[in-house]
């Protein structure tokens, strides 16, 4: 800072950005005026209590107001469905800075994650936690949800929903735990490196098949046997190089011992 | 009874008098061979073959070669009303429609993996033992080309049924033979009948995996079982074998009840194993569909290192005349193998070369007395374990929770460390027990019993070692490392082809330089005199009424 230069508070840089982003968003809420802007019937206290729960475990990364920090993102616009994943499945909050945060016990109890949830809604316009008729897979095509999911989720996932490694220790997870919920809210919301797809680009019906496949690989019988993790020809190798040779080896062992 | 015999009598005559049968038989149904179980590991991938050829013909029945549009309606739902080639639905009817299908279907593909694991032990043995030393170096030269062949027929074998995965793996294919300076792209026309996937690849490579391959291996296996009657087997040393005996049993009964036998266990296991563990689940993976692909695309284990080769090399292209020269493809796709696969099969001419050996080789030698042959095999296992793994690396990445990105930097620096350096460590680990071979035969082997002399003076009592061991350690030949050679002899004149020679000269002292001598006759007289003198000792301390039990096995 020059010394003609007027001194201006520490935190100023950050209150004008938070103004900005604040009226943007406000702003594009009034353009906008979605159906995604009209969060679900939150009432007031559960709101405040949300509000107290992020303060006590958000805050330390995400910011007092949830605009984010070199630690965190902002949370401002992600939309309850965001909030209603990563919590839920105990991804948030963090237990350590990592490349990726894993799949654990979720830390808080379904009031608390609705609490944060509709608290985080009011902070800007975002995806709200899928209803249940938006769950309902009954008229999805089981066969079209598995070339949706070879399309669109295979890639990283892999072709029974194993997961799959990304770049720099990051991964796609396995989904075998997955609920319909969960997945239709990573869909909707993208979390960490996985691209989101917003009902424009992957309608509602499309993704009820998706979980209907993903349902069916999580509850499917293996009609060849043992599936070996369903990971591919990799596992196929291990067990012939240790399984399979090992017994003709000793098979082999014991024909050819000498009988004295 | 009598009745039966003449019957048999007759007919034994009826075809002796057509083909001359009997004469064959008798001529070689006694033939001897040794015996040891590691002789059998070629015969696990004999066995295979059998079971591939038989399961085969099954799978050809049903199986549809055609890459024709159609619409699934079999009996499993979740690819129902789902369009995909023809072959890949004709390999869901044989899974789901075609009884004892699915499990024909996985026996196949079980006995591939078993075939290709057991020619590669198999070759391990051969190589590790010295087997493939005169007169056998054509018949190594044989097993080696049926690995590559081996290779060759498993990709064509799992890319038939057209499923995402195996379209992925001949995707990776096309893109190695575009790779290809020049001719690239005329050749993955050729062989694709235009643009990538086309619809002639899936019909050309089922006349090569069912017809051209099977018959090219069915007749190298012929004559490689041949040439092994014809050599006769080698043996491990031990006493009473030499370099022109065989010791061992008759082909009949002996042998033909314990082959016989083992087809069947062969069988039984690749059977169990196909009964209980999936392999290639075509009906997960789905259809091929170019802009499909999976997490976890993999080759089959044995291209596993071709995969992780080019997986590990850097993005290197060069741009001649306006021509994109895709090294990053080429080297370790195509240039890579037809290295390891050269010098693998000219192996055997290399090391007569520096050995200078022109005698034939009936006895086995033990890995440790060839520390640099030995040394050599362990460092292309490595070679190739590191690729291997690396074909692996968003497994490894996945399951133990680290960078792929840190893997690929393992294997880049890892393929030209780690080699080296099982190199150094098998052949000091070699020239330790030849160390330890030349101790035992000149010291005998330890007894733990500690003996103390009336004089005060502890000694431990050395047992001599079985007249069976001594004749296998005694089997080590002492290869003579060669000289220099002179620039000029004493009259001056210039040693013709100098240089060749003094390459060859230091070959050879890397290959025997360090190799531990065996023990000459006069210095075993010494040791056997020595031993006796300690046993003397022995007898001595008895009779001093010391110790009295130390000497009781003695």
């Amino acid at each position: 800072m020059t010394s003609t230069s007027v001194r201006r508070h520490r935190a100023t840089g950050l209150v004008v950005l938070c103004a900005a982003l604040v009226m943007t968003g406000v702003g594009y809420a009034a353009v906008s005026g979605t159906a995604e802007a009209a969060a679900p019937e939150a009432s007031q206290q559960q709101v405040e209590q949300g509000r107290q729960l992020f303060l006590e475990g958000c805050a330390t990364c995400h910011g007092l107001g949830a605009q984010g920090s070199s630690d965190g993102p902002s949370l401002i616009g992600v939309g309850a469905a965001s909030v209603d994943f990563q919590v839920t499945t105990g991804r948030m909050p963090l237990a350590q800075p990592s490349n990726q945060a894993p799949r654990k016990v979720p830390t808080y109890t379904p009031e608390m994650v609705a609490a944060l949830a509709a608290y985080v809604a009011t902070l800007g316009p975002g995806p709200s936690i899928p209803s249940d008729s938006d769950l309902a897979t009954n008229d999805a095509n089981l066969a079209e949800g598995g070339t949706l999911f070879r399309t669109n989720c295979a890639q990283c996932h892999n072709f029974a929903g194993r997961g799959g490694a990304l770049s720099d220790g990051k991964y796609a997870p396995n989904m075998m735990k997955a609920t319909p919920r969960e997945i239709y809210e990573a869909m909707l919301t993208g979390p960490q490196s996985m691209p989101n797809f917003t009902d424009a680009t992957m309608p509602a019906e499309k993704k009820q098949a998706i979980i209907k496949y993903i349902a069916y690989l999580q509850s499917a019988s293996d009609p060849g046997g043992l599936a070996l993790g369903s990971y591919g020809p990799v596992t196929e190798g291990m067990f012939i190089w240790t399984a399979g040779i090992g017994i003709l080896l000793a098979a082999s062992v014991w024909i050819g011992a000498k009988v004295r | 009874m009598s009745i039966t015999v003449k019957a048999a009598g007759a007919g034994v005559t009826y075809v002796d008098q057509r083909a001359p049968i009997s004469s064959l038989l008798k001529a070689n149904l006694r033939k001897i061979f040794p015996d040891h179980w590691s002789f059998m590991l070629g015969e696990i991938a004999l066995y295979s073959f059998l079971i591939l050829l038989l399961t085969g013909v099954y799978l050809t029945i049903w199986f549809k070669p055609s890459m024709t549009d159609v619409i699934y309606n079999g009996s499993f739902a979740p690819l129902d009303g789902i369009p995909m080639s023809e072959a890949y639905a004709s390999a869901l009817n044989i899974s789901f429609d075609v009884r004892g299908g699915l499990l024909i279907r996985q026996i196949h593909h079980w006995a591939a993996l078993f075939f290709m694991a057991a020619m590669m032990v198999h070759m391990f043995r051969i190589f590790f033992t010295g087997a493939f030393r005169k007169p056998r170096e054509l018949n190594w030269v044989i097993g080696g080309s049926m690995i590559l062949i081996g290779i060759l027929e498993g990709f064509a074998g799992y890319s038939l049924p057209d499923d995402l995965l195996s379209g992925v793996g001949v995707r990776i294919v096309a893109g190695i033979v575009e790779g290809i300076p020049v001719i690239g792209t005329y050749l993955m026309f050729f062989i694709f009948g235009g643009q990538f996937p086309g619809s002639d690849f899936i019909p050309r490579l089922y006349t090569f995996h069912v017809l051209l391959v099977p018959g090219i291996l069915l007749a190298m296996i012929g004559i490689h079982l041949v040439l092994v009657f014809y050599h006769k087997h080698t043996q491990y040393p031990g006493a009473g074998r030499t370099n022109t005996n065989v010791v061992g049993f008759p082909l009949f009964p002996v042998y033909t009840a314990k082959a016989g036998g083992f087809f069947f266990v062969v069988f039984g296991v690749t059977t169990l194993i196909a009964a209980f563990v999936t392999i290639n689940p075509i009906w997960a993976y789905g259809p091929y569909v170019p802009d499909q692909v999976t997490a976890g695309s993999q080759p089959d284990w044995y291209i596993g290192f071709l995969d992780g080769a080019l997986r590990a090399f850097p993005n290197w292209e060069s741009v001649i005349w306006g021509h994109t020269i895709s090294w990053n493809v080429f080297l370790p796709s195509a240039v890579m193998p037809g290295l390891l696969v050269t010098v693998l099969i000219i192996y055997p001419f290399i090391e007569a070369w520096v050995t200078g050996d022109k005698r034939e080789h009936h006895l086995l030698d033990r890995p440790r007395n060839a520390p640099t042959r030995t040394a050599i095999g362990v460092m292309a296992i490595s070679f190739y374990g590191v690729l291997v793994i690396n074909g692996a690396n968003d497994i490894i990445a996945q399951a133990f929770n680290v960078s792929f990105n840190q893997l690929t930097w393992f294997t880049r620096i890892g393929v030209f460390v780690i080699p080296p350096l099982m190199f150094i460590a098998t052949r000091r680990f070699c020239l330790g027990l030849q160390r330890r071979d030349r101790d035992l035969l000149l010291h005998g082997r330890e007894s733990g019993q500690i003996l103390r002399l009336p004089h005060g003076e502890f000694i431990e009592i050395h047992t001599p070692i079985s007249d069976e061991q001594k004749a296998v350690i005694l089997s080590k030949i002492d290869v003579p490392v060669m000289a220099l050679p002179v620039a000029t002899d004493a009259n001056g004149v210039a040693t013709p082809k100098l240089r060749a020679k003094r390459r060859r000269a230091r070959w050879s002292r890397a290959y025997f330089g360090d190799n531990v001598a065996r023990p000459t006759a006069q210095e075993l007289e010494e040791a056997a005199h020595h031993a006796h003198e300690a046993h003397a000792h022995e007898v001595h301390a008895h009779g001093a009424g010391e110790l009295a039990d130390a000497g009781k096995d003695h």
